[in-house]
């Protein structure tokens, strides 16, 4: 690799990454292999729930640990009207803003009080809260979840049973998550989220009153996570409250780390790269197995590669894959 | 401008701040003076919001602050410096500068205009560092840049935010003596149109530079006046000024 690369290699690089996402149906109708379409379909939705915990984590230095929750609400929002035979998509996105919006002005609004471990913990209590209470409601299936038997209705014009369609709709959604978090973060609003991830002090006495703007940022994310558990209901067609365990959480946290914090792509290529080595490591193994070596490789193996993978890119790769891809830079 | 009504402040047993009565007149340069441990940024803290007041009352434009905090005094007119320095060290010069302007531009709860190329903030903010001489460095990182422009950052942050009283916590702190020369032509320039409370040091910068001097020791203020005045006061020659 050259000692300097140009200034827009990364710039490149995110083009060619949204074209991937844009070609994929056509690989996948060229190759047959129809279960891309659903690993990408999936990395998109959980790339934009990362995107909406990036908002938090990596402009706003606030922590959460809870930010799955968000994802199960989002998709009860679906599971439940549809429980009841509303299958109006506007009922259940206007649902899942509306009640993502109010628990996270709610739960925000106590945890934002705290800092540092404090946030990490009591934002993991609020969600293992909203876990605990799905896993309870016996009615939408408790513990075993609710089957989506029919997709959110948007009208005639967009017919989301059609797995192509949901993919490009999901794509679309992620193309203006994207523009409206960039547009956000270089905001004024953006500017004093990031300054008072850097200097919480200085803001203030600047005259920001930083708890109220990280309230506002705290509220944004959770409804743009909420759109995303929208998505992801719809498109796995089964929901539980597995899906908003906290090792979920763990999870997004990760794929933010992974792509790097405070970077508009960071969450889309940690959630890239995540799914896919969630993918293709079983495979390898299995494949290695096949080779008949002498050794037989415990299936359960792949977990333990992941792990590793994941601790040498936080370990050597700072500020995660864009931070490899960048580094040269300033030599 | 800003009047002290016997203010304390307690840390466990000590007393940092011992019932002071200040008063600084509108367009005046306040200096406090004294030596080290003497309470002079525990109650510059006190002023800006930073630490409450334990009794004791401060009345900035004939209004009661005592129970504001940092930010809603900031934007009764109020800018402070640190004198460690503190500010947002990832980002350019001019974004700091920029967000201090974005302050006083109303709320910034705007959504959707870029605020990187915003010329109502870009201007103004080039303007203020300008008047320190940082202009030509503006887009160097403030982590990247040497302590006494930090130093100087501090002062255009706060000459950004247009405050009507500017309280300086030892500008010239950890600066060799050229660096501080020019940080004193920098506030001279302001002498006069801005009301300055200044903790200092370095005694060419308070003489040069001070209407009005306090004396602190001890938390307790031993004696108010014009410069020839405190020069002339036995005490402070005793308490301060003879061990220098």
């Amino acid at each position: 690799m050259k000692n300097y690369l140009p200034r827009s290699t990364s710039g490149i690089f995110y083009t060619g990454v949204v074209l991937v996402f844009a070609l994929i149906p056509v690989f996948v109708s060229l190759s047959g292999q129809i279960f891309y379409l659903d690993i990408f379909s999936r990395i998109m939705v959980l790339g934009i729930a990362a995107m909406s915990l990036n908002l938090l984590i990596g402009y706003g230095g606030m922590i959460s640990l809870g930010h799955a929750a968000f994802l199960g609400i989002g998709a009860y929002c679906v599971g439940i009207p549809v429980y009841y035979e509303i299958y109006n998509g506007w009922v259940h996105l206007v649902l899942a803003i509306v009640v993502c919006g109010i628990f996270a002005l709610v739960t925000g609004a106590i945890s934002l009080r705290t800092k540092g471990v404090y946030f990490i913990m009591i934002t993991l209590a609020f969600a293992q809260m909203v876990y605990f209470t799905f896993v309870s409601l016996e009615e939408y299936g408790g513990d075993d979840g609710l089957v989506i038997e029919l997709r959110s209705e948007f009208g005639t014009w967009l017919d989301l049973e059609d797995n192509m369609v949901l993919y490009y709709t999901i794509f679309g959604v992620l193309l203006v998550s994207l523009f409206v978090v960039n547009r956000l973060v270089q905001a004024r609003f953006g500017r004093v989220i990031l300054g008072s991830k850097y200097n919480e002090r200085r803001m203030q006495s600047l005259g920001f009153d930083t708890y109220r703007y990280r309230l506002v940022c705290y509220v944004i994310s959770g409804i743009l996570c909420g759109i995303a558990g929208l998505f992801l209901g719809n498109f796995t067609s089964f929901i539980s409250p597995e899906m908003m365990d906290w090792t979920r959480s763990g999870e997004l946290i990760f794929m933010v780390i992974l792509g790097g914090t405070g970077v508009l792509f960071g969450p889309i290529i940690g959630a890239g790269v995540f799914i896919l080595l969630e993918v293709w490591l079983p495979q390898i193994i299995t494949f290695i197995n096949k080779l008949e070596l002498g050794v037989e490789l415990p299936h359960e193996l792949w977990h333990l590669i992941l792990g590793a993978i994941l601790i040498a890119v936080v370990l050597f790769g700072r500020g995660g894959i864009h931070g490899l891809l960048t580094r040269r830079k300033r030599g | 401008m800003l009047e002290i009504v016997n203010l304390e402040k307690w840390f466990g047993g000590i007393k940092a701040v011992d019932n002071v009565n200040l008063r600084v007149n509108e367009n005046e340069i306040h200096a406090i003076i004294g030596p080290n441990g003497a309470g002079k940024t525990t109650l510059i803290s006190q002023v800006a919001g930073e630490l409450k007041a334990d009794s004791g009352q401060i009345r900035f434009r004939n209004e009661d602050i005592t129970s504001l905090r940092p930010a809603q005094r900031a934007r009764k007119g109020l800018a402070r410096s640190f004198q460690i320095t503190s500010v947002m060290l990832p980002m350019t010069l001019l974004e700091n500068v920029s967000i201090a302007v974005q302050n006083r531009k109303g709320h910034s709860f705007r959504f959707w205009k870029s605020a990187l190329d915003d010329n109502e903030l870009i201007d103004e903010a080039i303007q203020a560092l300008r008047m320190v001489g940082l202009d030509d460095r503006a887009h160097r990182i403030a982590n990247e840049v040497s302590h006494g422009e930090h130093r100087q950052l501090e002062i255009a942050m706060a000459i950004a935010m247009e405050p009507e009283l500017l309280l300086l916590d030892e500008p010239t702190a950890g600066m060799g003596p050229e660096e501080s020369t020019d940080l004193i032509k920098i506030l001279q320039r302001v002498k006069g149109q801005k009301t300055i409370l200044l903790i200092e040091h370095d005694m060419d910068a308070v003489f040069s530079l001070a209407d009005q001097i306090s004396v602190l020791v001890y938390g307790r203020i031993i004696a108010t006046g014009t410069k020839e005045e405190i020069r002339a006061n036995p005490e402070v020659q005793q308490a301060y000024l003879g061990e220098g």
